[in-house]
């Protein structure tokens, strides 16, 4: 970057509208000053020759991505309108729920994309947009800045004095005295003083210049770590289904942990045990209808030695833990939570071999409904052979019998049951409350003995590498935030002009708590507190009282 | 303790109404500042804001779990959060004009909280946390202190907005300030007929083809879909509305919009003018420039604060309840969508200059997102944080 020279003898960039050594304005009018990033040479405003300068010029623009930000704040806004594609209940049919649900308004939702604004390549790009601005906003800004705060001197040049907001000129004839005074007042009001030729520059606060930046960076670490999530192994996402009584490997973890579930609890509140007081909200719903209490009590291990085919795992016990929620099991960089739920899932039924006509029992027999049996033997000359069995039974198109899903939830079997008095075997269809026999005239039939039930517990495990980066990003842009908010950078120029003292004052926030600060600093003093020169500006305007001199 | 806590609310609740005429007395004299009204009427406040403490914590107490996991504490709370922010800025400014603002929004906020269901209601689980009370009392507290921007944001364009003409400013102020109405409205009129205890019962069918029950404490003027009237000598509705619409809300909304009419209607009647030319003798002494500062200030203050509260706690404690940080649950849309917003207010203020007029506006605006959080979120689009 070239450079020009200021009267004072300093360097500086060109493009630099106040001097970064004097503050002598570059421009000839005496409007106040413009003290944005204190008047530095931006890349931005210098270079507009090559496309990357247009570029960086477009999303250097604090008014580009305000309009960035109102785009993503009124598509995150559409984005509720309707429930969003992915927090559809599960029974609900994504293809036709917009239209079903809502009419044509649904359809032109889900043809416009916005059932899944969130997860949209423009959302993304937004978003990605927010973040490159972020950057180069800052990049643009902070260097000059840093520069101009650091090379800037005690003495300014007296256009810089007087075109700022607070300021004042009065005369005193103990000007040494006076200006101790106020040197000494500044001093305990925690004002870093620097004198040069008599006169003071008093500055505190500068370090809130840099909140701003501070605060962006945070947010582009913020965003950094919401990206790593797409890179392989950073993040991990998956679903467990553990019956009380299995051990289960956790998915995810290389075989190496194993979680078995103990017992699966789920307590709903019940007026006659709970605080009387939540007696009115409990009745309001329904007794036992608020839930109070999913527990998965677990053990989890870890696998011992290396794997071989076709052999149980050998299993270390770590720990017990009860998984509830708001309370993940947490190990090794993975986490378990409670997020689902079965209650008594059936797993096995019992039967008897009943002989119909004198009604004797052989039996009973178990049937593991998630690993039955081929032959069931009862004792010498009498069993039962499971020709079919369907888990989850239904007919099908063609009127047959078929099974839905593998899961035991409406079991029914094919049963051949072989007796003496039977030694051909009678085939029987069973199923819940149904038993049907093909010739109908069955001498034996499977009579129900009992149920076994269990509960499950859906865990989610997920694994997230990305937590930390995010956690740090969220720090730093709070510390920005507070440093750049709760802190103000104040500067008070107080300079000798012959017999005159001349006295500026600048804030970058706050000029009413400045003003009564320097009320304080210059009381009783023969150096006038320094006037607000823009609502001088407005008592003219509006015809006020307004003297000059 | 329960009935201690009760009477505490109410007490603070009737305090704050008291102060508000005091602060109205404070503003007919002459200087600004110290006066013996504004001094009774912060006092007033103050012994307010401590038995509404006293609410909190006696409530607390009789529960055994932070009084926020419900509309009508949350609610509470928020507005009891807004007068700690006045007491707050009260004592910086010295603004009485602040007070005649201040204290009738959070009264007609409590007043509003009042219409939900009261009792104390035990956890469900994924409430049950600690982050609870950390996360929902540090947005609210965020959100209390931006409010205050929106309260002297109005009061600047009461003053500023040229009352002589009619033009979309004056329209849109008096929207605002009509919208304010239709919540008294709707708090009166719900008030009403729940001291009268008026319930009328209805059997209907939802979309699912299943039978529901609805019970309407106000009388029904749309029915439910296929809706069957149980209760007998109560107002049988006229209307009845497909099954996707909520019909019980449905009949709130336009009670609210009527009794707003109503009420609009007769302050008109009396004051013969907008409400914004009534009110805006009261604020012709205000130093324009302050009330820009005090606006900007609580959204310097409030918005790290809701930073906190409102995205970063609720990140930390989503990411331990629902399994991941972030879930664009409605809710956090809007959280977001708030943050956003003032994020932009910040940034037009920096870098364009927006003060005066054009922030007050924005104010106003960023107010009507959290309220729309607050209040539309919960109760028109279900997710996540649908508890109440």
């Amino acid at each position: 970057m070239e450079n020009f020279k200021c009267e004072c003898g300093h360097m500086n960039p060109i493009g630099t509208v106040i001097c970064e050594s004097c503050g002598k304005p570059q421009d000839d009018n005496s409007n106040l000053l413009d003290m944005k990033y204190e008047g530095t040479a931006r890349r931005s405003i210098v270079k507009n020759k090559t496309i990357i300068d247009k570029i960086w010029n477009f999303f250097s623009s604090v008014k580009i991505a305000i309009v960035i930000i109102l785009i993503t704040l009124i598509a995150s806004a559409l984005g509720t309108i309707l429930p969003q594609r992915d927090l559809l209940p599960p029974t609900a049919n994504p293809d036709t729920f917009y239209k079903d649900t809502y009419g044509v308004f649904g359809q032109i939702y889900d043809w416009l994309g916005l059932d899944n604004t969130f997860q949209s390549w423009w959302f993304m790009l937004l978003i990605s947009s927010i973040g490159v601005s972020l950057v180069i906003c800052s990049l643009d800004r902070i260097i000059p800045l840093y520069r101009a705060l650091k090379n800037q001197r005690v003495t300014r040049h007296t256009n810089f004095l007087k075109r700022q907001r607070l300021f004042k000129i009065s005369s005193t004839k103990n000007e040494e005295e006076q200006l101790n005074l106020v040197k000494n007042r500044l001093e305990k009001k925690k004002y870093k003083v620097r004198e040069e030729n008599g006169n003071l520059l008093a500055e505190k606060g500068r370090f809130s210049r840099w909140g701003p930046y501070v605060n962006h960076i945070g947010l582009i670490i913020f965003l950094f770590g919401v990206l790593l999530r797409y890179v392989p192994g950073m993040y991990m996402d998956k679903a467990m289904w553990v019956q009380e009584g299995q051990t289960k490997e956790v998915p995810g973890s290389n075989g190496s942990y194993y979680v078995q579930l103990h017992k699966f609890i789920f307590e709903t509140y019940d007026v006659k045990t709970e605080n009387k007081i939540f007696r009115k909200s409990i009745e309001r719903v329904g007794n036992d209808r608020i839930p109070k209490n999913y527990q998965a009590n677990v053990t989890l291990y870890k696998r011992v030695g290396n794997p071989i085919p076709g052999e149980d795992p050998k299993l270390k016990k770590v720990k017990d833990y009860s998984i509830k929620v708001n309370e993940p099991l947490q190990f090794n960089g993975i986490s378990l939570y409670q997020v689902d739920y079965r209650l008594n899932e059936m797993t096995a039924f019992s039967f008897d071999l009943m002989n119909k006509k004198t009604g004797e029992l052989f039996g009973p027999i178990k049937v593991d409904l998630s690993n039955p049996k081929a032959i069931y033997q009862i004792k010498p000359g009498y069993k039962v052979e499971l020709k079919s069995y369907f888990p989850d039974f239904y007919f099908n198109k063609a009127g047959e019998p078929d099974t839905r899903t593998k899961n035991p939830n409406n079991p029914a079997f094919v049963f051949k049951m072989t007796t003496p008095e039977t030694p051909q075997g009678e085939v029987a269809f069973v199923a819940i409350r149904q038993n049907i026999e093909p010739n109908g005239q069955n001498k034996y039939k499977m009579a129900f003995a009992g149920l076994e039930t269990k509960n499950s517990t859906g865990l989610s495990v997920n694994k997230d590498y990305t937590l930390w980066v995010l956690s740090i990003g969220g720090a730093i842009f709070m510390i920005g935030l507070i440093q750049g908010m709760y802190w103000y950078h104040r500067r008070i120029w107080i300079q000798r002009q012959n017999d005159e003292i001349w006295v500026a004052g600048f804030t970058n926030k706050n000029y009413y708590g400045f003003k009564q600060e320097l009320k304080k600093i210059f009381n009783d003093t023969d150096i006038l507190m320094p006037e607000d020169q823009v609502l001088d500006k407005k008592s003219i305007n509006t015809g006020g009282e307004h003297v000059s001199n | 303790m329960y009935q201690i806590s009760s009477n505490l609310l109410f007490f603070s609740f009737i305090t704050y109404l008291i102060a508000t005429f005091f602060f109205g007395g404070a503003i007919k004299s002459q200087k600004e500042g110290k006066n013996k009204s504004a001094m009774i009427g912060i006092t007033i406040t103050i012994i307010g804001f401590i038995s509404n403490l006293g609410y909190f914590v006696t409530r607390w107490i009789a529960a055994g779990q932070a009084p926020v996991n419900n509309m009508f504490e949350f609610v509470t709370f928020f507005g009891m959060m807004i007068i700690g922010a006045f007491i707050l800025i009260y004592f910086i400014y010295r603004l009485n004009i602040l007070g005649l603002f201040a204290l009738p929004i959070a009264i007609i906020i409590i007043a509003y909280a009042s219409v939900f269901p009261r009792e104390i209601k035990p956890l469900v689980p994924s409430l049950k946390s600690y982050w609870l009370q950390i996360h929902v009392t540090t947005a609210a507290l965020g959100e209390a202190i931006l409010a205050v921007s929106f309260i002297v944001g109005l009061i600047y364009l009461i003053k500023n907005i040229d009352q002589k003409v009619r033009n979309k400013k004056t329209f849109w102020l008096e929207a605002v300030l009509y919208f304010i109405v239709t919540v008294i409205g709707f708090v009166i009129i719900s008030t009403a007929f729940s001291i009268s205890g008026y319930e009328a019962d209805y059997k209907w069918i939802d979309k699912n083809g299943m039978e529901q029950k609805a019970v309407y404490n106000l009388p029904s003027l749309v029915a439910p879909h296929k809706g069957e009237l149980l209760t007998k000598d109560k107002l049988e509705a006229p209307f009845e509305v497909p099954a996707l619409i909520n019909a019980k809300k449905l009949n709130s909304v336009i009670w609210s919009i009527l009794a707003g009419a109503v009420l609009y209607g007769i302050i008109r009647l009396i004051i013969r003018k907008r409400i914004g030319a009534f009110l805006q003798p009261f604020v012709q002494k205000v130093d324009d420039d302050l009330m820009d500062e005090i606006g900007y200030r609580s959204v310097a203050i409030g918005f790290p604060v809701f930073t906190l509260g409102g995205l970063i706690f609720a990140m930390i404690w989503a990411q331990i309840a629902w399994t991941k940080f972030w879930s664009w649950d409605p809710k956090e849309d809007w959280a977001l969508i708030t943050w956003l917003f003032y994020a932009a207010y910040l940034h037009l203020r920096f870098n364009r200059n927006w003060t005066g007029e054009k922030s007050a506006w924005l104010a106003v605006i960023g107010f009507a997102i959290i309220m729309f959080n607050l209040v539309a979120v919960n109760l028109i689009i279900a997710g996540l944080h649908s508890y109440a």
